[in-house]
């Protein structure tokens, strides 16, 4: 019970569900937890873990096999696409781009953070790793 | 997806007051529902006029096609869980079981005994000596183990703690995924269904408010913070649900998508925006303060 209450936190109310569910696959392939050609569970698993609605868990899925990222074997289940993690990373590069540097750029301006002192704080945060 | 349940200009008057007023939805086979709105907003209502309980003054209802009254195929196909069900005096919960398998034609019994283990309920105790939270044990068990083709909470979970209420959610999802039908969820914890929910009717004052895909809902209205001043000209021209100040601080709340124009505009006033939840939006929606149920429950 602990367990699932931790797990439902894990999906939050800013974006559609399943968008947060398809970003979770996602991530558990480029992290690696989910390797290529191996099998994702199923619909039904991810509803009950999540303790979401089915259909949502399946529209997040779905999303997943439009763009190739995972594929369906009839009768089996839903597989990791070849390729696919490569693919990820190079979007979630984009993204990054968009997300952070962006945004970080802007806060910095705010703060009066110059281009210089933001690029030592980048440094500072690298060694502090 | 066919439809399984038609409901076309309902009215319930009693005496000069219209407890349900003109309201009209269809129900789909194998969704989940939430029929939500404010205590006595009509809700209820409309569920004892589905269940063939009460006649209604005008309108129309069809159940799997035909109207429910009196009407043993519709009727065998519906599991309606009361808030208050009342049960024989004389009666154990083995007995409320052992009457239940006879009603539901798709019944598991072995289903049903497994809840019981998981409630931890006590098989021979009289259904009057049980706590209100095991009464409502009672209920959900009822209701699950039925596998009615239409199921109808109303307000389950009285008395019930937090870890039950998660068990029923989860022995919910699980067997509905394996045995899917038609569920309707009556509660004033939105919060806590708000992600199992396919789809929400809004009841309030016996009219429809919203019929809509929980999803579409997730995106009806957002909340903006920031400077009044900075606040109040991005809220000039849009429809405000709510707001509040706190010295220069304001928070609006904005019926509407964020469309991207939105987004850069809240950007460049330096405000933040934030996502509002299905219950912030229906308390909006029906006015006033949220409920206290859930203090009557404990």
């Amino acid at each position: 019970m602990v367990v699932k209450q931790k797990m439902s936190v894990l999906i939050d109310d800013s974006r559609p569900i399943f968008m947060q569910i398809a970003e979770r696959i996602e991530n558990d392939i480029i992290e690696g937890r989910l390797a290529e050609e191996s099998q994702v569970p199923s619909t039904n698993q991810f509803a009950a873990f999540y303790q979401i609605n089915p259909a949502t868990a399946a529209k997040g899925v779905n999303q997943l096999v439009d763009q190739g990222i995972l594929y369906k074997k009839r009768g089996i289940g839903m597989f990791v696409a070849e390729g696919s993690r490569a693919r990820l990373l190079e979007n979630r590069k984009e993204q990054f781009y968009e997300q952070y540097v962006v945004t970080m750029v802007r806060e910095a301006e705010k703060l009066g953070i110059t281009a210089e002192q933001l690029s030592e704080m980048i440094r500072r945060g690298e060694r502090s790793q | 997806m066919s439809t399984i349940v038609k409901v076309d200009r309902l009215t319930k008057s009693y005496k000069d007051i219209d407890a349900v007023k003109d309201v009209s939805f269809t129900l789909e086979e194998n969704k989940i529902y939430g029929m939500l709105g404010r205590n006595g907003a009509g809700k209820t209502t409309i569920m004892h006029l589905l269940t063939a309980q009460i006649f209604p003054t005008g309108g129309d209802i069809q159940v799997f096609g035909e109207a429910p009254y009196e009407n043993d195929r519709v009727l065998s196909r519906i599991c309606f869980i009361k808030e208050s069900q009342k049960y024989p005096t004389t009666f154990a919960v083995r007995d409320v079981l052992e009457v239940a398998a006879g009603l539901f034609p798709k019944w598991d019994r072995e289903f049903a005994y497994s809840l019981v283990e998981d409630f931890r309920l006590p098989l021979k105790r009289k259904m009057t000596k049980l706590s209100r939270g095991m009464l409502s044990a009672v209920g959900i068990i009822v209701g699950l183990a039925s596998r009615a083709p239409l199921t109808i909470f109303d307000e389950p979970y009285l008395g019930l703690d937090a870890v039950a209420r998660s068990l029923f959610y989860d022995r919910l999802l699980e067997d509905y995924a394996e045995h899917p039908r038609t569920i309707v969820l009556s509660t004033h914890l939105i919060d806590e269904v708000s992600r199992m929910l396919e789809h929400v009717i809004l009841i309030d004052g016996g009219k429809l408010l919203l019929d809509e895909e929980a999803e579409q809902l997730q995106g009806r209205a957002y909340t903006v913070v920031g400077s009044s001043s900075k606040v109040e000209s991005f809220a000039a021209g849009k429809r405000v649900l709510a707001r509040e100040s706190m010295g220069g601080l304001t928070t609006v709340t904005v019926m509407g998508g964020a469309g991207s124009d939105d987004r850069k505009q809240a950007l460049t006033l330096g405000l933040e925006m934030a996502p509002v939840t299905l219950q912030q939006l229906v308390v909006h929606l029906t006015g006033g303060k949220p409920e206290h149920k859930e203090a009557k429950a404990q």
